[in-house]
């Protein structure tokens, strides 16, 4: 029995699999059965749920308000569609920034002497070790009204004896934008850095015997053989700026409101559990349909070709 | 081609430096000449780390020489980038573009050379019709053999129609019996194409092969130049005698010199032997005599008149087309003789035994008499 147990090898397939199912299961599909559930409820005057079969969250959320001036049974109120789109525009920006500033920097450590290489690595990794909250935390204080970078260029009017005053950038869009590239470059950084590490110097001198400069070389084999690493680092940024809240929250203010922090509110401060719930399943569909076509059109990272 | 100069390559007076991982200063190159003639299938042959990699790298432009230059067709090449040179690389590990099928790793140096669509497409077809990959041309490299990714990484190169092509062990990771295919079909190829060759290998049987002149190299430098029949005949010094096949050696003073005959005393011997003047060697100087084991005749009594050697049978080494007898010469000295099995027989008596006596004869053609190195 237990000889036929040690031969079978779906059965040990199972055994390594089954803590991790368990695992998601419990905290991730039961949750999000119970999410899509509420969802479809109403709140009650305590911010309970009432149970039952209703679209009006998911009514609201795309723009269709109850509550609306003179009257009327109802009007577009593009507030909550807003929110989406400017949380699905943050994080197209917020990766296209982070690629843009990863590549170069992830190409330099690949190519760097490999004595040199594990240090950078490291540096890359250091702000790591301090909490994702502080950091953000150490932004508020560069960016403030009275913040390191204000004082600085104030200073520096004040020796040219020019007039300065202290430039608003917390509480913007534009400091979220910052707070979430400085957040997340590590993970797009690591990916790219590990599928340009894996190409072989010999195919960049091929490329060059073929006749191809620098730059044509960079296009036709290092860019084609790095893209699995840039692409998931996509995935890598994408999907968790898409549901993030605290970097809005500290950076941003009640100026820049994203999907994130409309589900922390309704379950929070609006006592909304329903409409929370129906947002939370709007972000995620939203998000799986975008890395869908992305993931279609790139694959997920891999090696580009399956044998 | 357009030959504007005497010679396809040239090294003149080359030095690569390299610092080791210790912090001090080798040479991997050491004041290298070298000339390589148009259409010539030339071999760099050496050990590792004698400098015949490092050689051709300076050819492509992947490295640039400490001093001396690079000439290609008369030119010097400088610090000439590799993708401003007229020569191309079939690398050791292949190099292929794992993204790209193997049109488009083939048709990769065209398209560089920004060449129109349809010539590049009858030029790759030429190519793959040469290396015998038709149908081939979607797959990626992944899904070939070993052997069709080697034709693949030469056609690619060939397809630029250089002026010389530059091969650093191109069969190095293919078995044995695919080896000496393709040793055969890379020196077809070479034949039809007309391009010059050079050739870099560690392995004396393929240079042997498929040279028309070989490089023989050791620590940088090189040890002898010439057609693969010189290189192993008439080798100039111990290292190559050595290096190339074996031989046997014995140390001792010239004692006179001939025309073409020297003749040397052996301490260890105790007697004295004639060989081949090479040259190198005048009365009362030191001398290395080689002799190669094949070239040895052994046999129960004398068949020469002097230069005549007589030993005890030590051991002896069945492999089938030869038997390998060791002969114990006396005085410490063990001589190797290659003996061909040309009468087939099953009685072990009809081989050489062990503690039989022979005779060994050494022709003194077959003996030469080198310098001491």
């Amino acid at each position: 029995m237990l000889k036929r147990l040690r031969e079978n090898k779906s059965f040990q397939g199972t055994l390594l699999v089954s803590p991790t199912l368990l695992w998601m299961i419990a905290l991730l599909f039961i949750p999000l059965i119970l999410t899509t559930i509420i969802s479809f409820g109403t709140r009650n005057a305590d911010g309970g749920v009432i149970y039952g079969f209703s679209f009006h969250n998911y009514v609201r959320l795309f723009g269709f308000s109850t509550d609306c001036p003179g009257g009327q049974a109802s009007c577009f109120d593009p507030l909550y569609a807003n929110i989406l789109g400017r949380s699905l525009s943050l994080a197209f920006w917020t990766t296209v920034i982070v690629i843009a500033l990863a590549y170069p920097l992830a190409y330099f450590i690949a190519r760097a002497h490999p004595k040199r290489r594990n240090t950078f690595l490291m540096l890359v990794l250091v702000p790591l070790w301090t909490n994702f909250v502080i950091r953000v935390y150490a932004w508020m204080m560069l960016l403030r009204e009275q913040g390191v970078i204000n004082g600085i260029i104030g200073w520096v009017a004040a020796r040219f004896g020019v007039q300065f005053e202290p430039l608003q950038m917390l509480y913007t869009p534009g400091a979220v934008l910052v707070g979430m590239v400085y957040e997340f470059l590590p993970f797009m950084i690591l990916p790219i850095f590990t599928s340009l590490e894996k190409i072989d110097v010999p195919l960049y001198e091929a490329a060059a015997d073929l006749g191809a400069n620098p730059f044509r070389t960079f296009l036709r084999v290092t860019l084609p053989l790095s893209m699995p690493g840039v692409v998931a680092g996509t995935i890598l940024v994408f999907i968790p700026v898409m549901g993030t809240f605290i970097v809005s929250d500290l950076l941003g203010g009640k100026q820049v409101i994203l999907v994130g922090n409309l589900i922390q509110n309704q379950f929070l401060s609006a006592r909304d559990p329903t409409f929370g719930s129906a947002a939370s399943l709007i972000l995620m569909i939203m998000t799986l349909i975008v890395t869908y076509f992305y993931t279609r059109k790139f694959g997920f990272g891999e090696e580009i070709i399956a044998v | 081609m357009t030959q504007t100069s005497e010679f396809a390559v040239e090294l003149r007076d080359v030095v690569k430096t390299f610092k080791t991982p210790e912090g001090t200063l080798l040479n991997a190159v050491d004041h290298v000449n070298m000339q390589i003639k148009h259409g010539e299938f030339f071999s760099m042959l050496g050990s590792s780390g004698c400098g015949k990699t490092t050689s051709l790298r300076m050819m492509a432009g992947f490295e640039w020489p400490t001093e001396g230059d690079v000439y290609i067709e008369g030119n010097a090449q400088g610090h000439t980038p590799p993708f401003q040179r007229p020569v191309n690389t079939v690398f050791q590990s292949y190099a292929l573009f794992q993204h790209m099928t193997i049109y488009q790793n083939i048709a990769f140096g065209l398209e560089m050379e920004r060449a129109p669509a349809d010539e590049v497409k009858t030029r790759v077809g030429r190519l793959l019709d040469m290396v015998q990959l038709n149908g081939m041309e979607r797959r990626y490299p992944k899904q070939l053999s070993g052997g069709q990714q080697q034709r693949v990484a030469l056609a690619r190169a060939l397809v630029k129609m250089p002026n010389v092509l530059l091969l650093d062990e191109p069969l190095g990771a293919l078995d044995l019996k695919l080896r000496k295919e393709m040793q055969l079909e890379l020196k077809a190829i070479q034949q039809k194409v007309g391009i010059t060759f050079v050739y870099v290998t560690h392995d004396q049987e393929e240079a042997l092969t498929m040279s028309d002149r070989i490089a023989v190299m050791s620590k940088g430098k090189v040890m002898q130049v010439g057609i693969p029949v010189e290189i192993y005949e008439r080798p100039q010094s111990r290292f190559v005698a050595d290096f190339i096949g074996e031989s046997n050696f014995f140390e001792g003073i010239v004692q006179s010199v001939e025309q073409d005959r020297a003749t040397v005393l052996v301490p260890s011997l105790k007697a004295e032997v004639t060989g081949l003047n090479t040259g190198q060697v005048g009365v009362g100087q030191k001398a290395i005599i080689s002799i190669r084991p094949e070239k040895i005749r052994i046999s129960e009594q004398p068949a020469l008149k002097t230069n005549f050697f007589n030993g005890t049978v030590k051991t002896t080494t069945y492999i089938g087309s030869d038997t390998h007898v060791y002969v114990d010469m006396g005085g410490g000295v063990t001589l190797k003789v290659w003996e061909q099995n040309k009468i087939s027989s099953l009685d072990p008596r009809a081989y050489y035994v062990q503690g039989q006596k022979v005779c060994l004869n050494l022709f003194p053609e077959n003996t030469l008499i080198l310098a001491e190195s």
